[in-house]
């Protein structure tokens, strides 16, 4: 056994904390007001060579491991989790199908405009009529000669406005009277493929949320990506890698929470005393390090399993599942350890709580995260 | 170009300083690259980018000095080398100087920069001691450097204003906020920076005899600086207020 990063790892984290101090906290409330999307940083983090973090050298990538994509992904989101999903997102759901499925040239094509940060990655699934259950996608895809032909919608895709393509969900024809999911790649730019943004979000406001409409949008046959009829496997399996990047987000924004709440329990004086002097904030804080600490670790051990080759999908739903609970109990309690200050949008803990909310909903709500670990452990 | 960085591993005094027992205390501290080395090595990565050339990193401490050389390997230098002084009691400005002369003497360095001032100790002296010991031409506090040939054009800050000069290889320069902004190592370069070469020498490789490098100074206490005060604001009538004010510096303050 080892707790320890290795001296990498440290130094990554050490520069990205730096980072998101300097360059990511700054504008973080003005953005979640103003819903600007985080151009300028993403600008930097693609010089900095981050956009293409786990993927080969081959496509630009920098073959970094997961422990290290979980560590930006934290880093970012402690500072701005707007940015944190916009990160995670075009890693783990954007670039992440096409490293896992794609062919050589599909890759050398789609991947390395996402390590350069050209385009941005992002993955539709989500339909109106399919969330949760996602098995439940309407949209079509039909071959006619050497193309395929695709009609429906897409509700909740993350980035899509920044991409150049993305990879979909979409049926491709019937197995034995079952559905046949397959995933295909579609520029952004193709006709007939219309991306609309405009919802208005509780939280996550600088972070860029669209709603996609395909009407008879035409993209070559070879644009499918991995097995025709092997769409849910493969998006289940680029999920699972996607939750240790909703895990960090979620330790990040834990942290930023208590970092802030520790801070101000130490200056704000009430009763003649100072907040952390009263027991109960003590232990208030007290439970709120242990929760950050276990989600923290959980985070590592999936991010680990996976970097070991070895199965990590049940590790992967309890990291994100606790890590995304804790991160709103502690967002909760860094607000009551504000009092009313803490309503107010200047001390952003206010942020992290509507920030966090997502995180127990988004690739795969709570519930669905239950029922992933209770077929893990034999229900 | 032959180019060389003196890098210090120190407090970052951003970060809580704790002092018993006349030491620092290091567990808990964190350490940082001293920042106006951050300006130093930066420079000298721009310099061997334009120029050609090869940059090496150069310290003085004990193995946790490390990480610090990494960082700058990370950055882009492409050597570095660590001179181990974790077994010498009782290094100054004096010994530090001289131990890293040792070194330079015949490495036949185009360039080397160094921090203006060690944010921790605050000296200012290695850099240009060390050029002293060299024999080669030294210029502090510099904000701006353009080489042209063997000729060099500094801009350097003297107290606020800018004094421009011109000088020759080989030189010292000591780095000032300014010069230029630091570089994020990225993420490449701390991966490749793992791979690099990173010498380290004990002072018997440097022929250096530990008594010869003893401390010429001696340290009679560390303390932190006093706590602030809320300040104090006068009331009432202007020549009253002056009075109370005259009385208090007298007084108070005693400084007059
Ligand atoms: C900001 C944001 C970004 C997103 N980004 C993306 C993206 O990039 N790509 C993408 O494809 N999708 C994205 N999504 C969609 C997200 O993955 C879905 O919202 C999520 O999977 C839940 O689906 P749903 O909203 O349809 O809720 P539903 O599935 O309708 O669920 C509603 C509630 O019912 C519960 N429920 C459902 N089924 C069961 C059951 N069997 N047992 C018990 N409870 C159940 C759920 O847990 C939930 O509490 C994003 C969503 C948001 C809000
Ligand atoms: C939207 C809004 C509307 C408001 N409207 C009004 C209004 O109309 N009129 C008005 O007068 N005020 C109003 N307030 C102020 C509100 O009543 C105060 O914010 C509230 O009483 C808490 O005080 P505080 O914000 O100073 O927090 P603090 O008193 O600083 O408390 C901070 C935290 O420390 C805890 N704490 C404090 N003392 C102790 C102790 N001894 N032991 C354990 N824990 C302790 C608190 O429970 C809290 O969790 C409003 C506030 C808001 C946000």
């Amino acid at each position: 056994m080892n707790f320890d990063l290795t001296q990498e790892h440290q130094m990554l984290k050490n520069m990205m904390r730096d980072f998101a101090n300097e360059k990511v906290a700054p504008g973080a409330i003005e953005r979640d007001k103003t819903k600007q999307f985080p151009t300028e940083i993403f600008k930097e983090l693609s010089d900095m060579g981050m956009m293409g973090l786990p993927f080969d050298e081959d496509y630009g990538g920098a073959g970094a491991d997961t422990i290290s994509f979980a560590i930006v992904t934290e880093e970012l989101s402690r500072a701005c989790a707007s940015t944190g999903i916009t990160y995670s997102a075009h890693i783990s759901l954007g670039g992440a199908p096409l490293h896992l499925f794609g062919t050589e040239e599909q890759k050398k094509k789609y991947l390395t405009p996402i390590c350069t940060g050209e385009s941005f990655g992002a993955f539709g699934l989500t339909e109106p009529n399919a969330g949760s259950d996602a098995g439940g996608t309407q949209t079509t895809a039909k071959l006619e000669g050497d193309e395929w032909v695709i009609n429906g919608s897409k509700v909740y895709i993350t980035n899509a406005s920044h991409a150049k393509h993305l990879a979909i969900t979409a049926i491709t024809g019937t197995d034995n009277g079952k559905k046949e999911i397959s995933a295909i790649i579609v520029p952004t730019d193709a006709e007939g493929f219309t991306i609309i943004d405009n919802y208005e979000k509780m939280g996550l406001n600088a972070s860029n949320t669209t709603e996609l409409v395909f009407e008879n949008v035409r993209v070559p046959k070879e644009n499918l990506l991995g097995v025709q009829g092997n769409g849910f496997k493969q998006f289940l399996t680029t999920l699972d890698g996607g939750r240790i990047g909703i895990g960090a987000m979620a330790v990040g924004i834990a942290q930023a929470a208590f970092d802030k709440a520790l801070r101000y329990s130490k200056e704000r004086k009430q009763f003649g005393k100072s907040l952390s002097e009263f027991q109960i904030t003590q232990f208030k804080l007290a439970d709120m390090a242990l929760k950050i600490e276990l989600a923290r670790t959980m985070v590592y051990k999936a991010a680990w399993l996976k970097d070991q080759g070895r199965a990590f999908g049940k590790e992967a739903a309890m990291c994100k599942l606790y890590a995304s609970e804790i991160a709103m109990e502690v967002a909760d309690e860094a607000i009551q350890i504000h009092g009313g200050y803490g309503y107010m949008k200047e001390y952003e803990v206010e942020r992290f709580m509507r920030d966090a909310k997502l995180l127990e909903i988004g690739e795969g709500t709570s519930e669905v995260q239950r029922m992933v670990i209770a077929r893990h452990v034999g229900c | 170009m032959n180019i060389y960085v003196l890098v210090k591993r120190t407090f970052d005094t951003e970060e809580k300083i704790v002092v018993s027992g006349g030491h620092i205390q290091e567990d808990g501290a964190e350490f940082i690259i001293n920042p106006y080395d951050e300006y130093a090595i930066e420079e000298a990565i721009q310099v061997r980018d334009a120029h050609g050339g090869e940059v090496t990193v150069i310290t003085m401490g004990d193995e946790e000095a490390e990480k610090q050389l990494r960082t700058a390997l990370a950055m882009g230098a492409d050597k570095a080398v660590l001179i181990n002084t974790e077994d010498v009691e009782d290094l100054d400005q004096f010994s530090a100087a001289h131990i890293l002369a040792e070194y330079l003497k015949d490495k036949e360095a185009d360039l080397i920069l160094a921090g203006n001032v060690a944010i921790d100790g605050g000296s200012g002296q290695v850099g240009p001691r060390v050029a002293e010991l060299l024999g080669i031409n030294y210029v502090t506090t510099i904000t701006n450097l353009e080489i042209n040939g063997d000729t060099v054009a500094i801009k350097r800050d003297v107290e606020g204003d800018t004094e421009e000069l011109e000088t020759k290889l080989p030189l010292l320069v000591t780095a000032q906020q300014g010069l230029n902004e630091p570089r994020y190592p990225s993420l490449p370069g701390i991966m490749k920076a793992k791979k690099k070469p990173l010498e380290e020498l004990e002072l018997d490789d440097l022929d250096i005899d530990e008594d010869d490098v003893e401390a010429k100074t001696e340290t009679v206490e560390i303390y932190l600086p006093p706590k602030k005060e809320a300040g104090k604001v006068l009331q009432g009538d202007l020549q009253d207020q002056v009075k109370e004010l005259v009385g208090l510096l007298r007084t108070e303050a005693k400084v007059i």
